[in-house]
């Protein structure tokens, strides 16, 4: 196992749309096709937004108006490529210290006018290791990573 | 829970040297003397910071002939990766109907 392998996530996709729509697809309908279990609020998802600005946040707001700021716009270059970064600690929760998060890049190159190819790189996934150390003190050190994981995998997997 | 050992624990990131060994292994394995030479502190206290790391479960080390080479525990991060690497398969699966389909402005 590298450990440069398992820092880096790349996947790349082609859509049967111009670039211009394929941008404004994954930046204003986020929230459509985000998996429904990425919820850190304790309620409904009424939308998420996409701000279309650096400095600007993908936030979540719940059905009784409450919001989660998830992800902070790094780079807003329409059509071509946005940054955002992840500020979800491995704990399930806001990570606030910039330093432990990780970030994402989006690009978007036209293979044909009706063509584009959506290139997504999430990246220094290991700036979030410090937060699993808390997890892991309070049992013993052989079993604390593998069991919080397990868990931290449910969460996934548990759907709605 | 169990807070006296969890602060044992955040203690052990809490340190600013031990924080730049951390990055420093993310990079790539490294030997005592090579995380000396990048950091601003001498070869007995990186071996003391790396003990401490060691004994909370962050990194790991092997013996390479006469030294010993340190590395960050992988287990968690590819964990964390195979859950993200989901999220995104997901997420693009999700996005390709999405960006597919009929036009509504058109109609």
């Amino acid at each position: 196992m590298t450990q440069a392998a398992a820092t880096v996530i790349r996947r790349q996709i082609v859509v049967e749309a111009p670039i211009e729509r394929a941008f404004t697809v994954f930046t204003e309908r986020f929230g459509d096709f985000k998996p429904p279990e990425h919820n850190l609020l304790g309620v409904a998802i009424a939308e998420t937004v996409f701000e279309p600005k650096v400095g600007g946040h993908l936030y979540d707001r719940g059905v009784d108006g409450s919001e989660c700021r998830w992800a902070r716009i790094l780079s807003y270059e329409p059509p071509d490529r946005v940054v955002f970064s992840w500020d979800i600690s491995p704990q399930w929760t806001i990570e606030t210290e910039p330093d432990n998060t990780s970030e994402v890049e989006v690009r978007f190159v036209a293979e044909t006018p009706q063509r584009t190819r959506v290139e997504l790189e999430h990246r220094n996934i290991d700036r979030h290791g410090p937060g699993w150390q808390a997890v892991s003190d309070g049992v013993a050190d052989d079993a604390g990573w593998p069991l919080y994981l397990a868990r931290y995998a449910a969460l996934f997997k548990a759907g709605g | 829970m169990v807070t006296y050992q969890a602060s044992d624990g955040w203690d052990a990131l809490g340190d600013r040297t031990r924080r730049a060994i951390v990055e420093c292994l993310a990079e790539r394995p490294q030997a005592v003397g090579e995380l000396a030479d990048a950091l601003p502190v001498s070869r007995p206290a990186v071996s003391q910071h790396l003990k401490v790391l060691k004994d909370a479960g962050l990194v790991i080390e092997r013996a390479a002939g006469t030294r010993r080479i340190y590395r960050l525990n992988p287990t968690g991060v590819a964990a964390l990766r195979d859950q993200l690497d989901m999220f995104w398969s997901r997420a693009l699966a999700a996005y390709k109907d999405a960006v597919e389909q009929p036009t509504q402005e058109r109609s």
